[in-house]
This record gives structure tokens, sequence and C-alpha cells, in this order.
């Protein structure tokens, strides 16, 4: 476990310390009154009344507003900067440049790789030049237009694909290669492919993705002499914590990161950006507090993306359905800098179905473009537009549903970890089964098979399975539960709810052990001054991270109870029992006393309970899978789509509260249309190499109009007894891990067009129609 | 504005007119494509960043007098000087929707409007949605059918869908998906959304 923990992207490079075991593990809850319901969320009403502060909301009255000056290029070298007009002014308070006392600090990318802060070499379009703040924002990005740059324009490379050629400028002075390619192989293919009574090959290719959460990325920046209190928009205040404290040479208690509500981030705010630095800077050099937040067309250049991936797989299959072997390979770009460019590729190929001859090599290069970052299932959705479309091409040519080919095919054991451990459950199987039922997937696809016929409206339907490399938690965490005297209580834990319901589902499996209603529980989080260590809330690992140690925490207020109320009882705590606010003699139920009754806690005012995590079983893995099930209607004269409707069945354990389930399913599903339909960076690689993709007209998000009312969710809640002490799994990015290649799949089936690259818009689908009917 | 004020303002600070500006262009091809047409205008008034002027804004029923910058966006003034941080900033430029405000009763985008441009105009903010401290209609729907995740762009798709049911109290699904089509939710909950407009709609009607 700790090796894998190692490689897992939501703590590389953070100092993780380890907690205790708890004493003693719960067995699982036979039957739930409050957890698995469908409720509301605790903080519902601060979201919908705006009563919610979150930490752009952050506001003092002598607050400064920040602005930093980025290279228009995508590869210069900064020659000189003239900041003196800017800082004469109105409203200017403080300039930083390279050559400002305490900005010569140094900045890391990864554990190898360090540049400065404000870097004389740029090499990517946004890399930070200088920053101001100023009483005004307006008045900070005047003085940011007044500052003369000059520039040495370096020659550059944005397109992945050609950054190894010769020739090709270099990003860095060792080359465009991140690391050698990174190779994996078992069986042999070779044989694999002789075996095959069917052998496909296909190149596939997903475009650049960027985030682009709600609230925009940044901070408020206020210090108390050699103290620094940040308000950040974050999914991890302890990991900011540790880069802020890193990089300005602080000790980690003269560091509090608060970040209480946030908006969106979906892995592009694990962890603390230069704009955090660069906030800490400005408001210690003008001695007021300062607010940083980028702006839209920022966050398209320098807070990360999904990066673009260029796939090519062989695959082969037996006419019965058994897959024989697959051989993968993939180039991608993690930008300029290293930041995992082909992260994750080549999981599911390597482990999503039973496969005995498997051979992937991925080769990880530099751009002149902007870092990437881990975006929701990292890898994963690239991965399986490649061979989610591979399957249902074999299942064409071995004429077998695509359904019952993959159910031909599913493992019981991770394949690629060593020693091939066991899950400790599969829903896959389920998962395609109840979907494709659910869905009525055998007529839908009898009734639609829309390639057939002569209208040129056509529908189709499509699926594809998925599973997610993590998502089963581990230590470390803490959390601290208090029960007070009348019965109402207080959670206590360092992570943050990024929009998953996390501080929901914690109250509820509060709720579940001392019976106190979610109305009486309060939940105090995300805050590194007041509240427990936790990892960043990412990898779909939150509540099978926390819960287990919520409901440890929970155990221990109980244990303390009984031992409390065994005194007034007179009889031994092994004999009592806790529920519904009353401590009572299981043999004897008439012998009881209300918890609230009981002295000794009213002296003491609260029972405080410790929760540890518990480590994950051994020699087993923890793994969520999913199906995701699809019709689309197809204009073939103007190539437009239509998703009718879409289902996703997933095995993510335990359902902790089936209404935020289903959102997350549905907003999995919503981001899946937009990496299959409307998302995609590019870059102006022909003449000036910058984005020319950077705000949300040119850069085209799912709106309303783009998504299917029509959307269900089929939840697989297997009892999972061994994972974890909840027996929950991760949700969050299973969910959009099929959807681009089900859309594709029905695409296909409606048009018998095969869509080998995203995004597939009109125009796209346009060029396909038109090559087509020139071809006959 | 009153022409004393602006008088005051101008003397002393560098302005740019509009004129002043293309003139300062010179002979280049954008001042010979457009200045005949703003020539037209020789009183063009001089807007000066910097330069502060009265303007008395009412939003949520209450009047705020306030000296602002004829350049700042209702938006900004509604939360970095009112502090009516209910209304969320997205992007700025008039895509996302998260800082919908009422204007008269309809949806608009804060970001897109000059504070100078909404006096004389009844505003309602997110907070002006509120009984006291109970939700309205649309929050209470929102709220039970869990219509979003991290909640930022929330405000402007409550906002909206509360402009949409004062034009039309009983949308259909597409005069739903339509209503709610200028509010982006990078989160996804858009189906979580449709449902609780309906719900909305049934709230209002008591």
């Amino acid at each position: 476990m700790s090796e894998e923990r190692g490689r897992l992207y939501y703590v590389q490079g953070i100092p993780v310390p380890e907690t205790p075991r708890p004493n003693q593990q719960p067995g699982p809850w036979k039957e739930t009154k409050v957890v698995g319901k469908p409720l509301p969320r605790v903080d519902a009403y601060e979201r919908v009344s705006g009563s919610a502060v979150y930490p752009s909301d952050v506001s003092f009255p002598d607050m400064l507003y920040g602005a930093i000056l980025r290279c228009p290029h995508p590869h210069a070298r900064v020659k000189s900067v003239d900041a003196r007009e800017a800082e004469k002014m109105p409203g200017i308070r403080a300039v930083i440049t390279a050559k400002t006392p305490g900005a010569g600090i140094d900045w890391p990318h990864s554990r190898d790789m360090k540049t400065k802060l404000f870097d004389p070499r740029c090499r990517f379009e946004g890399e930070e030049v200088a920053a101001v703040a100023a009483e005004s924002p307006y008045q900070a990005r005047d003085a940011i237009q007044a500052m003369k740059v000059e520039y040495d324009i370096l020659p550059f490379v944005s397109d992945e694909r050609k950054s190894l050629e010769s020739g090709t400028p270099s990003v860095h002075d060792g080359g465009n290669r991140v690391v050698p390619p990174t190779t994996y192989q078992r069986g042999n293919v070779e044989k694999g492919f002789s075996e095959a009574d069917v052998v496909l090959e296909e190149n596939y290719r997903t475009e650049g993705e960027i985030h682009t959460p709600m609230e925009l990325h940044g901070c408020v920046a206020k210090w108390d002499g050699d103290r620094v209190t940040v308000w950040e928009s974050t999914q991890g205040v302890y990991a900011v914590q540790a880069r802020v404290a890193d990089v300005l040479g602080l000790p980690l208690a003269n560091v509090r990161v608060i970040g209480h509500y946030m908006g969106g981030a979906f892995g592009s705010k694990l962890q603390a950006g230069k704009y955090t630095i660069i906030a800490a800077l400005l408001a210690k050099k003008s001695a007021r507090p300062v607010k940083l937040f980028i702006t839209r067309e920022e966050s398209y250049f320098c807070v990360g993306n999904r990066p673009p991936s260029n796939m090519k797989l062989k695959a082969g299959a037996k006419k019965d359905g058994t897959l024989t072997a697959l051989d993968f390979s993939c180039i991608g770009t993690g930008g300029a800098y290293p930041a995992g460019g082909v992260s994750q590729v080549d999981f599911l190929v390597k482990d999503l179905y039973l496969c005995p001859n498997v051979r992937t090599r991925m080769t990880d290069v530099y751009i002149n473009a902007g870092p990437a970052r881990p975006f929701r299932a990292p890898g994963h959705p690239q991965g399986a537009w490649a061979l989610e479309q591979m399957m249902d091409a074999l299942a064409e040519a071995i004429h077998m549903d695509p359904v019952e080919f993959r159910l031909k095919n599913i493992a019981t054991y991770s394949q690629t970890r060593e020693g091939n451990p066991p899950y400790t459950t599969t829903g896959l199987a389920m998962c395609l089964s109840e979907g494709a039922r659910a869905f009525g997937w055998e007529e839908a696809r009898k009734k639609t098979s829309g390639s057939e016929g002569s209208g040129h409206i056509r529908r189709g339907v499509g699926m594809a399975g998925a599973m997610w490399a993590v998502g089963g938690g581990g230590p470390p965490s803490t959390v601290i539960v208090k029960l007070f005297s009348d019965g109402s209580a207080n959670v206590n834990m360092g992570a943050s709810d990024i929009g998953t319901g996390t501080k929901t589902v914690m109250a509820m499996v509060v709720s579940e052990e001392l019976g106190v209603p979610l109305k009486k529980i309060q939940i105090e989080h995300a805050d590194t001054g007041t509240t427990q260590y936790a990892t960043p809330s990412g990898g779909s690992k939150t509540v099978p991270t926390e819960s287990p140690a919520v409901r440890a925490a929970s155990i221990h207020v109980k244990q303390q109870l009984l031992e409390m109320a065994s005194k007034e009882l007179k009889m031994g705590a092994s004999d009592l029992v806790f529920t519904e606010g009353e401590v009572a003699s299981w043999r004897d139920p008439s012998k009881k006393i209300k918890a609230t009754d009981i002295p000794e806690f009213r002296r003491r005012g609260l029972v405080l309970g410790v929760g540890y995590r518990g480590p994950n079983p051994a020699g087993k893995a923890v793994n969520p899978f999913a199906a995701q099930f699809c019709e689309v209607e197809v204009n073939t004269k103007t190539g437009e789509i239509k998703v009718l409707r879409f289902l996703g069945a997933n095995d993510s354990g335990r359902v902790m509260n089936r209404l935020t389930y289903e959102n997350q399913v549905f907003g999995g599903i919503t981001m899946g249309i937009g990496l299959g339909m409307t998302e995609m960076r590019i870059l102006d690689g022909d003449q000036t190499g910058k984005i020319v993709t950077k705000n949300w007209h040119d850069y085209k998000i799912p709106t309303a109009l783009d998504v299917p009312a029509d959307m269900s969710c089929v939840p697989i809640d297997l009892e999972d007894t061994l994972a974890n002490t909840t027996g929950a799994k991760g949700l969050g990015e299973p969910v959009t891990v099929p959807t681009a290649p089900a859309i594709a799949n029905a695409v296909y089936h409606a048009t018998g067009i095969r869509v080998t690259g995203t995004p597939i818009n009109p125009m796209q689908l346009c060029e396909h129609l038109a090559k087509r009917r020139k071809e006959g | 504005m009153k022409k004393k004020d602006r008088e005051k303002g101008r003397s002393g600070r560098r302005g740019v007119t509009r004129r002043g500006f293309l003139q300062l262009m010179g002979a280049g091809a954008v001042a010979s494509a457009s200045v005949g047409e703003l020539g037209a205008h020789p009183a063009a008034e001089v807007v000066e960043p910097g330069e502060m002027t009265k303007v008395s804004l009412l939003i949520n029923g209450r009047r705020h007098r306030l000296l602002i910058e004829p350049r700042w966006s209702l938006l900004f003034v509604i939360r970095e000087k009112l502090g009516l941080t209910g209304t969320k900033v997205g992007c700025e430029r008039g895509e996302c929707g998260a800082c919908t405000v009422l204007i008269n009763g309809q949806p608009r985008y804060a970001c897109m409007m000059l504070a100078v441009e909404a006096e004389g105009m009844e505003i309602t903010t997110l907070e002006g949605l509120m009984r006291g401290e109970e939700l309205g209609p649309v929050q209470q729907a929102f709220l039970e059918h869990d219509a979003f995740q991290c909640g930022y762009c929330t405000s402007g798709q409550i906002v909206a869908v509360e402009g949409l049911l004062r034009a039309n109290p009983d949308p259909t699904l597409d005069e739903i998906r339509r209503g709610v089509s200028g509010n982006l939710c990078r989160c996804g909950a858009y189906p979580h959304i449709f449902k609780a407009v309906r719900r909305a709609a049934e709230l209002r009607k008591g």
C-alpha cells in the first residue's frame, strides 16, 4: 500500500503523516437508518441562500487586489521588466518582479525540477513575470498594462506529435523527453494475436481539456507579523499549507490555510499555485491583506488541463468473445513542465478486462503549453476512448452484442498489480447487465439500428464500461467527533467538501452511529488551524477515507458514554448498548438512562471521540466500476447530435446518500459529454503558438441545452465487508470515464461512422459524412 | 453625473476620451476607419479612470448611495463594495451567468453592466429572494432536489429561474432548459436543476 500511495497523484510531493490504527474495527452496518437515504445536504441552506463564504467572497476593510503579469508568448526569455510607470500609478501599493527582494525564490514543478517563481525563461504562454497589488482590481490591471517587458521571443513547439522530431525547438535544455518511455508487458502479445480470430488496429486521439471550475483559482492572503493566513479555493488545505510553508521557508504552524467552501476544481486545485505565493508576497510587501483571483482567461493558461492523448491500440479476440491480446501505445504531454502527460492513460487497457497478453508503451514529451494538472480520473477517459471503441468494433467483428462481449471478459482480480490481488468486490458484470436491463438495451439496439434506412435522422445506442485505478481511499485520516451534553454533535475533519457532499455524508455517519439528528450536527472542516490532518479531496477517495474515521470517532464517543453509564446503571459497559440517545442493558431493556442524563457527561460538558482510518485489507484491490448506456439522434445532413438519454450504472460500494450519489453520476456524464462532444483546447501551432480557445465561448462546455433531461442512475449497491468499515468506494471519477466512448459507439451505431478523435461536433461529423458520400 | 463633478475630476488627471484615444492612434488604419463617425460628437464626455462619481442604486428594495468609478461593473460594486457576495464572479465577460441578477425583474449578467448604468433600475440579487431568514421558493426547491454541487453557479441559476418563473409561471421542460441555458454549471447538476424548477413552480403557486 505505501508504495502504491507514493505514486498517487493526490499525495505526490506532500509529506503524509501516519495516523495510528483505530482501537477496534467495527463490523459492517447491517441495516442503516440514515446512511443511504436521499437527503438534502447539510450545507444546502448556506449554498442556496448566499450565506456561504467562498474564498473569493472573503473581504477585509483594508484589502488590496492583486493581478499577475503573464508572458504573452509560448516561449520567450525576459530581458527586462520596467515597472517604474506602474509603480507611480494611482492606487498601486506593491509591485513585485524577479528582482524584488524576497521574490527570487524557487518554485517546485516536480520533485526534481525547480524554476524561479518569476523565471527569466518563460516556457508557456501565461507564465508569471511580475505582479501588482492595488486598491481596486481595475487599478491593478491598469498597472499590469503599463509595465514594459522586453522579451527575446524563442521558437516554440505546440504539438506533442512533433515534439520529438529533429529540429524541433527544445522546451528544456535536455530535450523534449520528460522521462524515457514507460513500458508494461504481460504474456506475449504476438502469440495472443496469432490465437485471435479477429485482429483490429486503430489510432485514437483525445483533445486537451481545461477544467474551468466556476470559481476561479486564487486566494486571500493576510499576514499577522510572521504568520500568514490564506483563504484558498482548494481541494486540500493541508497540501496548500505544505507548499506555501516550503516555498516561503516558514514553519508549518505559521501558515494557516482555510477553505470552507470552494467553487469546483476537478483536480485543478489539489495544490497551492504560484498565485498563492504571489498573493502572500504582495501582502507582505504592502502590509495589507491581498485578494488575488486569476481571470477566466488566465484559467486557460496556467492552472492545468487534461492533456491531449495520441493513442494506438491493436486488439485481438476469438469468435467466442475471448480477448486474446491488447497492444497499446500513447504519446502525450503534460505541457512545459513534468506533469504526468501520459499518467494512467493505459490503466484500463491493462486492468479492465481479462486479457492474458498485454503490452503498453507511453511517451511523455514537453511542449510550450501550460502544465497539466490531474483532471477527474487522470488518463482514464482517454484510455476508455480508445479501449471502449475498440471493444465495440471487436464485438461487431465477431457478431456479438457489445454487452455480452464485455461480460465474457470480466476480471475478478487486478491483473496489473503485483501478486494479482482479488478485488474486494467487483460489480462490473452487474453494472453491465443491470444497466443494460434498466436501459432496455436489447430492444433499443434492435429498434434504433440506425445505420439502415433512408431518412437523414438516425438513432443509435452505445455503451461503455469502466473502472477507476484508485478510489478505495486509505490512511491517513484523523477525525474528532464531539458530543455535547444536550445531545448535539460537532464533527471536526480536515477534508474539503468540493461539492461532492462530503460534509453531508459524514454527518449521516455520525447520525447513524449516535442517533443525533442531522440538524443538530455542526461540521468544522478544511482549516489547518483548527481541524485534523487530511489529504486533499481528490482521487474519489474522500468518502472511503474519511467516513470510516468518522465512524471510528463516533464509536469512540459511544464507548465512553457506555463507561459513564455503567457507573450509573451499576452494570459492566459490555452489558450496555447505546441507541437513539439512550444507554440500556441489552439483557434487560428496562434498565436504561438517557445519555444526556448521565451526570458525568453533563459535568464534562462533552465527550470527545477520536477516530483514525484503518489500513486497507492486505492482498486485496479496492476499485469502483461503472458502465454507461446512451441513445443519440444524429442529423446526417447537419452533423448535429442530440443525446436523448443516458444511464449510469455504478459499483461504488455502499450508497451513502442516494440523492448526492445520483447528482454525481449525472455530473460525471455531463462532463463526459463535454470531452466527447464540445471541448477542445486549440493551440495556434502554425503561427503564434498561443492558445486560441481561452474563454467559454470559444471553449464550449456543456450547457443545459447539451445534456439530456432523461438521465438515470442505477447504483449497484454491493456489500463490501473488506474495503473499509463503511463499505463505500469512490464515485466522483468513475462516473465520467465511460461517457465519451459510449457516445462515440452510439454515433457509430446510428451512422456507421467511427469517429476516433474528440470532440464529435457537427463540424467533424460533417467532414466524415461528406467523405462517405464522396466515396459512395 | 453632475457636470461640476466631472470637471473637477478632469483637472490634473490624464483622462482619455474615446475621440482623443483615436486621435492618439494618429493615421493608423483603426482611426481612419472609424473616426468619422465618432468625430460627429465634438463634446464627447471624458471618462477618466479613477474619477469618482455619485450613484444611487436600488438593490433588494434598499437604496445605496455610493461613490464609484464610472468603469466599475455592477458586479464589482455589488460584491466588493456592498458585500452582497451571493452574486458570484465567474468570467466577467458575459459567458457563464454566475453573476445573474434581476434588473427590473429580468435576469441580466451583472458583469456586463456598469454600475452607473444600473441607476434608476430595480436590482434584485440572490439575497433579495430570501424572506428574512427563510428561503424563497426557488431556493427551497434547489435545496430539496440537490440542484447543485459546489454551489458556485447556484446563485445565478436561482436568480435566472426566479426571472423565468416571474415571466412564465408554468414553463415546459424546453422552456426551463432555455431559461437556464445562459448559466453554466461545470459540476453538471442540470438534470436536478430541471427538476428543481418544476418544484419551484409548484411552490410559488403555494
